[in-house]
Formats: C-alpha cells, structure tokens, sequence
C-alpha cells in the first residue's frame, strides 16, 4: 500500500485524514509544517505526498516547487481555498492534482490511486524508446529526454505526454485527457489539464517557437505534433 | 386634457423675453405718444385761442351790425390767422359771414355753439371734417365792457384750422415709434438668448451630472458658479449627491463586511469539517459492530457531517459569486456529450430521463459550471417533481447572436403559484413544514448564478401538462 506524506498544520486534518487513509491501509506520516514534511522525506521516503496549500511559515507552493526541484514524486495539493486561483497557483507550481477540502476518505483515496496508476502501455511491438524530434520517450523507463539529457517530469505530466504522444496526430478534447489521464470522470475540471500543459511545455519545447509537440487545437483541445 | 406640445426651457425663456420686451415697449410708446400728442396740440390750440382772443378784442365793434358790417370783420379776421391759416365764420342773430366761400362751416358742431353762446368764453373743440381731416374749431363770443362786465355783444366767432401739421408730427411719432419697436424687439433677443444661456447651461450641467449619477457615478458634483439661485440649486445638488456617496459607501461597506463574513464563517466551517468528513466512513464501518443506539448516532452523525459538507462547500460557492470572484473557464464543447456525460456520472440513464439531444452542437462555455447547472436541475426535477423527466436542448439563431436552449421538464405535480416567485430565493423551502431537505436551499441560487455567468437567463413555469419546467436561455459562445 502506498506510503503517503500528509503534510498539514491543523490537528483535526491531520488526524482525521490520517486516520482514515489508515483504516484503508495507507501507510501515511505526517508532518505539521513545510520544513518538517521536507525533513521527514529523506527518512520516509513517501510515495505521494499530500499537501495543505496554507501552512505557516513555508506555504504549500513553496514546498512543492522544493520538492520538484529533487524528485519527480506524485503532489496532491489539499486546499481549503477553491478559488480558481488558489487552485491554478498551486497546479502551476508542479502539483498533480489538488483536492478541496472538505472531502470524504474515499474521495482523497481515489485520486491518490489515479495518480500513483501505473503508467505505460503492455510492451508490443512498438520499440521500448520512441524517438520524436529531439525527445526521446522511455514508456518501459517512464523517462523522457531531450537532445539526450533526462527531462524531470512529475507524474501527471508523464502520464500526459505518455498518452498523447501514443497517437501522435490525434486530436484530444481537454475531457478525454482528465478521463484518461487523471481518472476524472467525475469532476470536469479543464484547468486541470491546461496547467498540466504550460507546465510540460515549458520543460519540452523550444521557449522561443511556437509549442511543436504539444499543440492546442482551438475549439477542441489538444494534440501531439504533427513534427 | 389637451396635453400641449411641450416647449422646450429656452423657447419659453425666449418667449417671456419677448413678451416682456413687446408690453414695455408698447406701453412706453403709448404714454409718449399720448403725451407728446397732447401737448403738440395744446399749444396749436392756445396759439390759435389767444391770438383768435386777441383778434377779436381788437375788433371795432359798431352795434348792431348788419350783414356788409360783419363780413367785413370776418374777412379782417380771416386774413390775420397766425401761425396757422383759419377760416372765420361769424354769426350775429340770422346773419351769417364767412371768409369762405361757403357760408357756414361744416366743422363747427352744435355741441361747440352751445357752449359758446352759455358762457361768453373761448371754447375749443376737436374735429374731423366729413373727409377725416383733424380741425380745430374755435368759438369766440365778441364781449365789450361797459362797466367791467362782460356783457355779450351777440356776435359770436369761430375759428376753424387744419390740425394737418399737427397731425402729421403726431403720426410720425407713430411712425417712429413703430420703427423703434420692431428692431428694439429684434435687438431683445440677445439678451434673451444670453440670459436663456446663462439659465440653461447650469440647467444643462445639471441634467448631465444626475443622468452621470444615474450611471452610477456617485462622485459627480457640479461647478458653483456665482452665488445666484441656480448656484444655490448646484450646491444643494453637491451636498445631496455627497451625502448619498457617503451612505451607498456605507451601505456598500457593510455589505462587503457581511459578505466576508459569510466567506468567514464558511471557510472557517471548512477545516473543521475536513477532519470530521475524512473519518465518517470509520463510523459508518464501525456501527455495524455496535449496539443499534450507538450505531444510529454515529449514522447520523456521519450523515449529517456529510450534510454540513455540502452546505459550506455551497456557501463558499454562493459567497464567491456574491464577491464577483467566480470567473468562467471557457471551453468548447459538444453540448449533446456534455449533457449525456452530466447524466452519465450521476446514473440517470435510465428510463426515469428522456433527452432530446440534437449532435453537432458545439457550445462554448464552462464545462464544470455546465455540469453543476445541468445537474441540479435534473436532480431537482427528479427530487422534488417525478420520472419521466425530459431534458431538451436545442441551438437558435437570435438577432443577438445564436442561442443554446435547454428545457428540463418532470412529470411531478408542478410548482405552487405562490412559490414560483420565489424559487430560486436563498434557502427557500417550497414546504414549510419540511425545514430540512436533503439539499442545502442553495442548489437553485448558484445554479441560477452559474447561468447568469455565462450571460444567459434561467426561467422556472409550470407546463401545460402540469410538470415544472425549467427553461435556460443562454449564449452558445459565452463571453469570458
């Protein structure tokens, strides 16, 4: 069962997410602040990491943007603040998916089961390494490199490029993607999608061109090449 | 009431100019003229009265006289008329003189002859001959002074003469003053126009700063100029439109302050909650186990936890749009596949939803806020009226761009007339007497927010066949 670090400043959460996350057999430490959740990782060693966006001292985008400067460990923001933009913030600073709080055991166990899922396709025939312009995509690896040096990439956004770069050409609506790729099918949330996009462009493209790889389709969503 | 066709201010400022300007004038000229008249004439009159006075006191009397005798003493008198040429007429008993040809005069009135034999005086008169010539007619009765009384001599003398002279400087007085008037009220209009400028522009101002004010602009004010009534009147409107500045500030302050609050409060709910909700299923698990007392109290607990949930997540989502901080995220969308999706998720696929869903229709609009708006009315059609329910969408084209139309319709007993005003109220409970229903009283408000969002209407009837029927009106492509 996966090993989630809960990083949250107020007891009641901290307890109640706890408890509950146990009772489904999460193995689950957690942490009261930033700098304490960060500590605790070396030790740990969590799989997921569960993260209040509020924390006093270091905030919760801080600590992310902290973590993903090292590992390419699955984030969960947990927000008290639906606000659109609490929200986009916290997806921008390399977060896999966030959840609003209040939310049920199950709710919060669900997506943590969609973001740890395991990627990759059943190998075929299609060769271990895929070459795509300059990128080379490792689907057994899950690992991605661009003029042969490793590009970090969080989960989500493996996931993403891993699924459309399987169809190169083909055109995904932003509602496929959160389907396919986050298990969303019960909240349409676009942005979503959209932050998850800005994120990997600005790890795999050309900051000065035009997006190459990842192509918006206006009016219907996105698309890998055509190179 | 005749309703008179409205004038506007500076006609009628004009208008009173005018007018005044017309009666002075009129009136200043008929004074002058009168008095002017009066005295032109009185001093023809005097002139002739003394000099006919003097005439006739000169005159050698030789009683009695006979008829050789008194036209002589006519004629005499005839020749000596000074400044003005007269005709003499003198009459003695029956005989009759004149300097004329003709031997009596046609001007002289019975009226005057009266009044001259009365009274042994100078008596004048005004005439105008049979042609319309002014004269004036003079009587004169010859006296002599026996013993320093005037004892009649029986003659009697007049004198008539043309007021021609007289009559012409009078007309053109006339004249001039006639000439006078019309450039006079021509000239009056300046200073019409400039006083109806100086009147309107204030009016002017201040109709701009109430329209501006109207708009909303509560920090309007307008220029004081001078220290005159509408001065006054600019003043009273600063301080009137100052002071409502300051209680819509207030009012508005005090609003936000209760809006926050709410925003407060439910946030405040929220962390609370977060612990409570995570472990609601240990309690479920757990009441399986227990006594059936212990085990309903924690069912209950757990269920109404899940309850509180709903209502703080919808009172975050209702005080967000009362801070106008909910924004769209725009998507395109196939609206027959984001209906069926909405259903989908929720398990309404079944033969409890009819839908009508026309393919190819994209829309372009918030597809999470869609899905929250399609959900609760469904789900409100479903809850509170009865399967079948119809759900309809079709696309039209308006003058004002084309339109994305949606009709949920159940089969349930409708809504009370007395209801229908107030459904989409805040916590409104259709059923007074069921305080609590399973939704949190606020599903119709943020829906009715959700389509206001996307710049559309939403519309709560009864139908025809007794079902509610919700109608949403909205733009196919909304505007971010």
């Amino acid at each position: 069962m996966p090993r989630v670090l809960l990083i949250e400043d107020d007891p009641s959460i901290r307890e109640g997410v706890g408890l509950g996350l146990r009772r489904r057999g999460h193995e689950v430490a957690a942490a009261e602040t930033g700098e304490a959740g960060l500590a605790l990782m070396g030790t740990f060693l969590p799989e997921l990491v569960l993260l209040d966006l509020m924390l006093p001292g270091m905030n919760g985008v801080q600590v992310c943007r902290r973590i993903r400067e090292s590992s390419q460990l699955p984030i969960i923001m947990l927000t008290a603040r639906g606000d659109d933009f609490d929200i986009v913030v916290g997806l921008e600073a390399g977060a896999d998916d966030y959840i609003v709080k209040p939310a049920r055991t199950e709710v919060i166990e669900a997506r943590i089961r969609a973001v740890l899922r395991r990627l990759g396709t059943p190998a075929g025939s299609r060769p271990e390494v895929e070459f795509h312009g300059e990128l080379a995509i490792d689907r057994a690896g899950l690992t991605v490199a661009k003029n042969g040096e490793r590009v970090p990439l969080a989960p989500s956004e493996i996931k993403l490029l891993l699924h459309l770069s399987a169809s190169p050409e083909q055109v995904f609506s932003r509602q496929q993607l959160l389907e396919y790729v986050w298990d969303h099918s019960y909240h349409a949330d676009a942005r979503l999608v959209d932050a998850c996009v800005r994120r990997l462009r600005t790890k795999v493209e050309d900051p000065a061109g035009s997006p190459r790889y990842i192509q918006t389709v206006r009016g219907f969503g996105y698309r890998f090449g055509p190179l | 009431m005749r309703r008179v066709a409205p004038l506007g201010l500076r006609t009628r400022l004009i208008a009173a100019f005018l007018l005044v300007a017309a009666i002075s004038a009129v009136t200043t000229a008929t004074l002058t003229y009168q008095q002017a008249r009066t005295a032109v004439l009185k001093q023809s009159q005097d002139t002739a009265v003394s000099t006919l006075r003097d005439q006739v006191e000169t005159v050698p009397l030789d009683l009695p006289l006979d008829q050789a005798q008194l036209q002589r003493i006519v004629t005499d008198l005839g020749k000596k008329g000074k400044p003005n040429p007269w005709n003499v007429f003198g009459e003695y008993g029956t005989l009759r003189a004149s300097s004329t040809s003709a031997p009596t005069s046609t001007v002289v009135s019975e009226e005057l002859r009266r009044q001259v034999t009365a009274h042994p005086h100078a008596a004048f008169q005004r005439v105008t001959d049979p042609a319309g010539r002014p004269y004036l007619a003079v009587g004169m009765a010859a006296v002599w002074l026996p013993h320093d009384v005037r004892e009649p001599t029986g003659l009697v003398l007049f004198a008539t003469m043309p007021l021609t002279t007289e009559g012409n400087t009078v007309e053109a007085m006339v004249e001039a003053a006639k000439r006078g008037a019309v450039p006079g009220l021509a000239i009056a209009v300046v200073p019409a126009l400039l006083a109806a400028r100086s009147v309107l522009r204030p009016v002017r101002d201040m109709r701009r700063a109430a329209q501006s004010m109207g708009r909303g602009r509560l920090d309007t004010r307008i220029e004081v100029r001078g220290s005159d009534e509408l001065a006054g009147l600019a003043r009273t409107f600063n301080e009137t439109a100052g002071a409502l500045e300051q209680s819509v500030s207030e009012l508005r302050e005090a609003e936000a302050r209760a809006r926050r609050f709410a925003a407060d409060v439910s946030h405040e709910l929220r962390t609370p909650l977060a612990g409570m909700l995570a472990v609601t299923e240990v309690l479920d698990e757990e009441a399986e186990r227990l006594d059936p007392d212990t085990a309903a109290a924690l069912r209950l607990v757990s269920a109404e936890t899940g309850k509180l949930a709903v209502l703080v997540e919808d009172l975050m989502e209702i005080s967000r749009f009362d801070a106008r901080a909910a924004e769209l995220n725009l998507d395109d969308v196939d609206v027959a596949e984001a209906v069926h999706k909405t259903l989908e998720r929720r398990h309404w696929l079944d033969e409890r939803v009819v839908t009508d869903l026309p393919s190819q229709v994209r829309a372009r609009l918030d597809p999470r806020r869609f899905d929250v708006v399609l959900a609760n009315l469904v789900g409100n059609a479903l809850r509170h009226g009865g399967a079948p329910v119809r759900v309809g969408v079709r696309a039209e084209v308006r003058p004002g761009g084309p339109r994305l139309l949606i009709e949920v319709a159940d089969s349930g007993p409708g809504i009370a007339p007395e209801v229908l005003p107030h459904i989409f109220d805040r916590f409104f409970k259709a059923d007074a007497a069921r305080t609590r229903s399973a939704g949190s009283g606020l599903g119709l408000a943020i829906t009715l927010e959700n389509v206001r969002l996307h710049g559309g209407t939403l519309s709560a009837a009864n139908g025809g066949a007794g079902g509610a029927v919700f109608t949403l009106d909205m733009p196919l492509e909304a505007d971010a």
